[in-house]
């Protein structure tokens, strides 16, 4: 069979299915006494072993094969969770995520998992209640509520025998039909031997398992003995005493535990539609299609201001009519597309409370992560490029800010260093803050490291504010390490996140106390395709400012313009700001001043300005295109954008403008 | 090998067709503020915004107006596509490699770094084009 097909909807679910275990692994490793987390973890270890055994991944389907064994165990009170299991689980998650990784960039998705089986093993074997490979059923506690719960529901319990002829080879593959038989009929609740055993073909020629179902006895008779080579089945009733008639020694938790193997019984139950309520109302769609579909639309955006370019010429009121409506669709169509391409920040920030566990415990340290606004949306493009540069900030804050939990204490600080990640929209930005209660940035020492790598010299140094001595950590070459650590000062320095951050159209600023702690925060816009702006002209030429950095137009007369060290400034709202002459920088050829200025009022921050232009055009949609590789860096110009008539206009970079 | 044969003032000059992406006619160039001289602009080659470079300007010989004849050679290198403005583009022919010279010292002004060989075909002389010296964004003459 071609698997290949398949392969692409395999490596996603696993996907998700390993950030459900790390997740849950997260959740009852806080708390150890819930063991819905192991029933939760346990269903998607079983669902990916299934799916990798299907796809033919030995190595991925034996190590959650273990998994699952330590979680069965877990689960039944046979084994006690402490942290050394909980840690080799995380393990065994890891080395999975190493092997569906290998899988999705097309390797085989082959690990050594040697060593893991055998710690998972080496756990089970510990089991304090043994489980012999009887021949008869034991009805322990657990199986006793559980039938009686059943029973009470109305549904039948049989205790089927299944003898397999004397001459069947491959034992354990027709007991692996036989489950899978029962397992469509029902839920296979206890066996003998346990399932383990029969896989490996630990057992005689029969088995006996104990099944929950609605089907009938005939029919279950049936169905088992289309699987060949089965000799003959015997199916009794399972006699079992009302719940209501058993004793209330019941402890609470195996109460809670057997709640939630009956919800998983019945896939429908309502907990679970709970759970995951969008499940069949979406489909994956490759991001190319959507990339494809995207650029179709940025030309239907071009033809349509061409379009209403031509409705204004012509002054039909009939064509103007149409084209109107046409603009209302098409922009009610963008925004559906763009909706489309959000992705909650969440894909990026759940592999981050892993990270921090793990980065906290080789370093000895105790940081407690929150992570607030998780389902902030951000166009997809984005999110594929902030989760590097988030890393390595937080990285960054585990290893230099929070300090040891002694010197934490002797500062008079909580033990418990805390990070926290919080993701927020702010009008057509994404702000993303990390913030610690650690050490802060040091002045003095930021400083003395620039001047020793010689990236200020002493007398800009003594100049600097401390914001700008704070931006110095995103200097090239520089790293505040003291030593190179495992975590961080691996030659890569933060210069990089800022690269990629502003690569991305956005920006990122430091604030610091030290002592008290840091706060990073980066700002990077919704989407990074089509923006609003306003078009301009200037002479011949037109430009086009995106209207997320216009604070509003105006005219301003001569008289009202003066002077600050030969700096035009205008009185704006009370507030002194600068006026540029666009047309003098951009060295615009033919440009002769009018009677009046008119200026377009922008900002970066908090700080304003005021560009001189010849005249505005009007608003518009536009999108935004790369003046392609030959010209990456032109001062001031972010991109192009094709107008109407099929000519290109330059994107004005506002935050280059206002220093 | 074939290459694109086009004129600049009284030269011939010739360009690999592999190198070649389309030959365009002269269309509006967005004029990009704060870019060397020799980068006329940039224009809309159906819907993706591609450089424009002025050969005349790029190889110092004095600038002329556009005429009818005027075109644009669409040049790839890598992952960079751009422009040549040329005076007129109309011929393709076949050459020998084996008959291609190495360039003399000096042409007419033109840095030899620019120019990869030259090669005689039926009495013309075909100055050839070192696309990724053109190209480059440093100036070899400054």
């Amino acid at each position: 069979m071609d698997m290949n097909q398949y392969l692409e909807v395999f490596i996603e679910e696993s996907k998700e299915h390993l950030q459900n275990v790390n997740d849950q692994l997260m959740l009852f490793e806080k708390n150890t006494n819930d063991l819905s987390y192991v029933n939760e973890i346990f269903r998607s270890a079983h669902t990916l072993k299934g799916m990798s055994a299907t796809m033919g991944f030995d190595d991925l389907a034996q190590l959650t094969h273990k998994m699952e064994n330590v979680l069965d165990a877990v689960r039944n009170h046979q084994l006690d969770a402490h942290t050394e299991i909980v840690d080799v689980l995380f393990e065994s998650v890891d080395a999975l995520e190493i092997m569906v990784q290998s899988i999705s960039e097309g390797g085989d998705g082959q690990l050594d998992v040697k060593l893991l089986v055998q710690k998972l093993q080496r756990i089970v074997a510990e089991e304090p209640v043994a489980q012999s490979a009887a021949s008869f059923i034991e009805y322990d506690e657990l199986v006793q509520t559980l039938l009686s719960q059943t029973a009470d529901q109305g549904v039948n319990a049989f205790e089927i025998t299944v003898q397999l002829e004397s001459t069947c080879l491959l034992k354990a593959a027709r007991a692996y039909m036989v489950f899978d038989v029962l397992e469509q009929a029902g839920d296979v609740i206890k066996s003998a031997p346990t399932v383990q055993d029969i896989e490996q073909e630990k057992f005689e020629s029969s088995f006996i398992v104990i099944l929950v179902t609605n089907e009938s006895q005939e029919k279950l008779q049936a169905s088992i003995m289309e699987v060949s080579e089965v000799e003959s089945v015997k199916i009794a009733v399972v006699p079992v005493k009302k719940e209501t008639e058993m004793e209330e020694s019941v402890s609470q938790e195996v109460a809670a535990a057997i709640q939630e193997v009956t919800v998983s019984a019945s896939s429908k139950s309502s907990v679970e539609e709970k759970k995951q309520p969008s499940i069949n109302k979406t489909i994956r769609v490759n991001i190319d299609r959507l990339d494809s579909l995207m650029n179709l639309f940025e030309e239907l955006v071009i033809d349509r201001g061409r379009l209403e370019q031509i409705s204004k010429e012509l002054n039909n009121s009939e064509l103007d009519e149409t084209v109107e409506r046409m603009s209302r669709i098409s922009g009610d169509l963008q925004t559906i597309i763009l909706n489309m391409r959000m992705v909650p920040v969440e894909t990026v920030f759940n592999r981050f409370p892993r990270m921090v566990r793990q980065l906290s415990k080789d370093l000895g340290k105790q940081i407690e992560l929150q992570i607030v606004g998780a389902d902030t949306e951000l166009d997809r493009t984005v999110i594929d490029e902030i989760g590097d540069p988030l890393v390595h900030l937080l990285r960054n804050a585990v290893d230099h800010g929070i300090e040891m939990p002694q010197a934490r204490l002797t500062k008079g600080k909580n033990e418990t260093g805390m990070i926290r990640l919080k993701a927020y929209h702010s009008g057509n930005h994404v702000f993303i803050d990390l913030e610690d209660d650690g050490a802060g940035i040091n002045r003095e020492k930021v400083l003395q490291k620039a001047l020793n790598r010689g990236i200020i010299d002493e007398k800009t140094a003594e100049t600097l504010t401390d914001k700008q001595v704070y931006e110095l950590i995103f200097a090239s070459g520089f790293s505040t390490a003291e030593q190179i650590s495992d975590v961080s000062g691996r030659g890569v320095g933060l210069d990089v996140v800022k690269n990629t951050i502003e690569s991305l159209g956005g920006s990122v600023t430091i604030d610091s106390s030290e002592g008290y702690g840091s706060r990073f925060s980066i700002q990077l816009p919704l989407t990074l395709s089509i923006i609003s702006a306003l078009l301009v002209q200037m002479s011949e030429e037109r430009y086009a400012l995106p209207l997320s950095s216009i604070i509003e137009t105006a005219i301003v007369q001569p008289k009202d313009i003066m002077h600050v060290h030969g700096q035009k400034v205008i009185d704006f709202r009370g507030a002194i700001i600068p006026l540029i002459d666009l047309k003098k920088l951009f060295n615009v050829p033919n440009s002769v001043q009018g009677n009046y200025y008119s200026v377009v009022i922008v900002k970066k921050g908090e700080k304003t300005a005021g560009l001189i232009v010849d005249s505005f055009i009007g608003q518009q949609e536009i999108v935004l295109k790369s003046l392609g590789h030959y010209l990456p860096a032109v001062f001031a110009i972010s991109g192009a954008t094709i107008l109407g008539d099929g000519q290109v206009a330059l994107i004005i970079d506002c935050n280059a403008l206002i220093k | 090998m074939k290459i694109i044969v086009f004129q600049l003032g009284d030269e011939e000059y010739g360009i690999s067709v592999e190198e070649v992406q389309s030959i365009e006619k002269i269309q509006h160039i967005t004029r990009v503020p704060g870019v060397k001289e020799y980068v006329k602009g940039v224009i809309n080659l159906r819907g993706v915004i591609t450089p424009i470079i002025d050969l005349r300007t790029r190889f110092k010989l004095q600038e002329q107006l556009n005429h009818e004849l005027t075109r644009i050679i669409m040049v790839r290198l890598n992952d960079i596509e751009a422009g040549l403005i040329v005076d007129a583009a109309n011929d393709v022919v076949d050459i020998d490699e084996k008959t291609i010279a190495s360039v003399p010292e000096t042409i007419e002004g033109i840095a030899v770094e620019y120019l990869s060989g030259v090669v005689k075909v039926d009495g013309r002389l075909i100055v050839l084009l070192n696309l990724p010296k053109v190209l480059s964004l440093e100036d070899p003459l400054q």
